[in-house]
């Protein structure tokens, strides 16, 4: 059995530090390009999001290089990513790729379905050292999730232009050939001390962005352009809550085990948007109420073509863009997209945030020019 | 008599519960104001306020809310999160009243209650009290109105079993049995209710359909049970209210040996129609040989494009049984 899986954004190196911990063999499909999006287009439905079209080049990709089994998560509803894993399945068969879908979630048989389909997967491995796995894995998530997140505050700042760009990528790349969750750590290690020597302009004060949306279209680079590395460099710093580690604590691990779950979103949605509606609506607008509060210049909001739950969320941002009067700016993503229409909207945006900061700081003697 | 009158959207979950609503309201003494039928003009503005990415059903209930929302004391756009155990309705449903709130201005107080029976049917007169409480104090004729419009409802779904079509029960329609010189067919047609039964949204679809000799089955048609039976086959339990019944009756329709034709009616845009009529459709071409079409609606429709694609498909079925000898060559 060998074992393939989704990409989505740093997704896999979590999954490589979980697989070589666990001593599975697999195929880490190559990362999402065009070919993976030209595939799934082709066999699946139309009006499908763009995720599922990405998910199924890679397992083509990966079924080529020699896979046989799928292995993703589920989820119950209302968004269609819970059912992603049949979707693919029928859709496989129906092509003539015969692989073997296996989905980590709780099913409707139960705990013991899914203790059936671990063992499946890992073999004779005993709980504790399942667990161990799991928290192994978790550390990976984060520690990740933080060298992200540097890059974030260093790219705007740093005094050589594509330097940070430079180091991050070398560790992406380099990731793939070390073994097992301890060699992943002491990669991040370096990579984040190699960041950390960089120099940095300590006095620029950037703008900062927050981005919000969809988790698949805001976490995986290649579905929106790069956009962090984009912001970055044109030294705006940016934020994103949607990330992997986030992802698989709260909506894996807490949805197996009863641990509080963090809500601030859910708060701060509240006059806005009641109730879970299903997909990441509800920390969209949250989150762009507690960016607006935490004094951002401004939020993207990016998703997929029909994506239900972020449609309601894009109806109601303008009210909060009203209230807080902080501009936002929705990209919509699918396999037509092109990049230049894209890329000028992102700067057209950045230019409006900058004038809005020098407005704010010539405020008093403000006055509109002659023509 | 000055009654407190409620607005009701003629569009979404019209279609399928105004019954229960009707008795609810009638029954509490408030005075209904239903929006008109979807006319062209309620359809445009819809799509010009709602945000563009919104499917057309959507845009098509802010047009309604704008034509009512202005003659009523209240709107009534309750959140529907779910309507059956562990199953959920489309996410736009669940936050329809945050939409309409922040789309549109101006708007009377919006009775916005949550109907959630993911955990429990119970939640139901949960939601009636909480209804019921903008306009009476007496819990006691808050349950007996509850009650009531359960029974209306009942007999409404009793009407739709044996075959009468939701939105000629709704308009108090009666069908006369016309005489065609041709055979008679069943087409099923499989879609959501508001975009099956709104004339104006599908272009007159079942009507037309009807009027070229075609008895119309659709999914509200069939019994819960036999969904129930059919979609065990599933491997994964769908989460989707109408995606369960939609691929129940279609298994159930390919069992049937008197379908002639089905018809998948979806409207852009739509994220659940998207999955289900594929799977639908893959399920359909792998087990039989039956004819088999997806329409698609937005607010761009031609009328022209659709009833050629119609009238194309029912010529097929027909060609396929032999009855078209009888049409000269020469028109």
């Amino acid at each position: 059995m060998k074992v393939t899986f989704p990409h989505m954004g740093n997704t896999y190196i979590v999954a490589k530090a979980l697989l070589d911990d666990a001593g599975v063999d697999y195929i880490i499909p190559p990362y999402n390009n065009k070919r993976a999006l030209e595939i799934g287009t082709k066999i699946a439905p139309e009006m499908a999001c763009l995720p599922l079209k990405i998910n199924l080049g890679n397992y083509i990709q990966a079924y080529e290089k020699g896979a046989d089994t799928i292995l993703t998560t589920g989820g119950r509803g209302p968004c269609r990513f819970g059912y992603y894993c049949e979707m693919s399945r029928e859709i496989l068969n129906d092509n003539g790729f015969n692989m073997d879908v296996i989905t980590l979630e709780v099913p409707q048989d139960g705990f013991t379905e899914l203790l059936k389909r671990i063992r499946k997967v890992a073999g004779s491995l005993n709980a504790f050292k399942i667990l161990k796995i799991i928290k192994n894995t978790t550390i990976v998530a984060k520690r990740v999730d933080e060298l992200e997140r540097l890059t974030y505050k260093i790219r705007p700042r740093e005094i050589r232009k594509g330097s940070t760009d430079k180091i991050y990528n070398e560790f992406q790349k380099k990731v793939r050939d070390v073994k097992g969750s301890s060699q992943i750590l002491k990669l991040v290690e370096v990579t984040k001390s190699r960041l950390l020597r960089l120099e940095i302009d300590k006095d620029y004060k950037p703008l900062r962005v927050g981005i919000v949306g969809e988790i698949y279209t805001t976490i995986d680079p290649f579905s929106n352009f790069y956009i962090e590395s984009i912001l970055g460099n044109m030294g705006i710093e940016v934020d994103r809550t949607n990330t992997v580690s986030g992802w698989i604590i709260e909506h894996m691990l807490k949805a197996i085990v009863p641990f509080k779950k963090d809500i601030r979103y859910k708060e701060a949605a509240k006059p806005y948007l009641g109730t879970m509606i299903g997909g990441h609506a509800q920390e969209t607008v949250g989150n762009t109420v507690l960016y607006a509060k935490g004094g951002y210049d401004g939020v993207v909001q990016i998703y997929p073509l029909t994506c239900m739950p972020e449609i309601v969320a894009e109806s109601i941002l303008p009210a909060i863009e009203r209230d807080y009067n902080i501009p936002i700016l929705t990209l919509i993503i699918d396999e037509m997209t092109g990049e230049a229409g894209y890329l000028t909207r992102i700067e057209a945006f950045v230019d409006l945030l900058k004038r809005r900061r020098e407005r704010a700081e010539i405020e008093q003697n403000f006055a509109l020019s002659g023509n | 008599m000055n009654t407190t009158k409620v607005g009701i959207p003629r569009a979404l979950f019209y279609y399928q519960y105004y019954p229960i609503w009707k008795t609810f309201f009638e029954e509490l003494g408030v005075e209904i104001v239903l929006s008109d039928h979807t006319t062209k003009s309620i359809m445009d503005d819809g799509s010009k306020t709602c945000i563009d990415e919104a499917c057309l059903p959507i845009k098509i209930f802010h047009g309604h809310v704008m034509s009512i929302k202005d003659k009523v004391d209240y709107l009534f756009i309750p959140r529907f999160t779910s309507v059956s155990k562990k199953e959920y309705v489309c996410p736009k449903f669940g936050g329809l009243p945050d939409m309409v709130r922040h789309t549109l201005k101006d708007l009377p107080p919006v009775i916005d209650t949550e109907v959630n029976l993911r955990k429990s049917g119970k939640n139901a007169l949960k939601a009636a009290y909480e209804v019921g409480g903008f306009f009476t104090k007496d819990r006691n004729k808050i349950k007996r109105a509850y009650k009531k419009a359960l029974e209306s409802y009942r007999e409404f779904r009793e009407k739709v079993k044996k075959g009468v079509l939701p939105c000629d029960i709704l308009d108090k329609k009666l069908r006369k049995v016309k005489k065609y010189d041709v055979p008679n067919l069943n087409i099923a047609v499989i879609g959501h209710g508001y975009n099956l039964y709104d004339r104006y949204a599908n272009m007159n679809l079942l009507d037309k359909l009807i009027d070229m000799g075609a008895t119309i089955i659709t999914v509200d048609m069939v019994d819960g049970e036999t969904i129930k039976k059919h979609v065990k086959v599933l491997p994964k339990r769908l989460f989707w209210n109408f995606g369960r019944k939609a691929v129940g009756s279609s298994l159930h329709f390919l069992e049937r040996d008197d379908i002639d034709g089905i018809i998948y009616l979806m409207a852009f845009g739509c994220g659940i129609d998207a999955f289900i009529s594929d799977l639908i459709e893959r399920k359909i071409r792998r087990n039989k040989d039956i004819p088999f079409i997806v329409l698609n609606l937005d607010e761009h429709s031609g009328e022209a494009g659709m009833d050629t694609r119609l009238e194309a498909f029912i010529d097929m079925i027909r060609w396929r049984y032999g009855n078209e000898g009888n049409v000269s060559a020469y028109g």
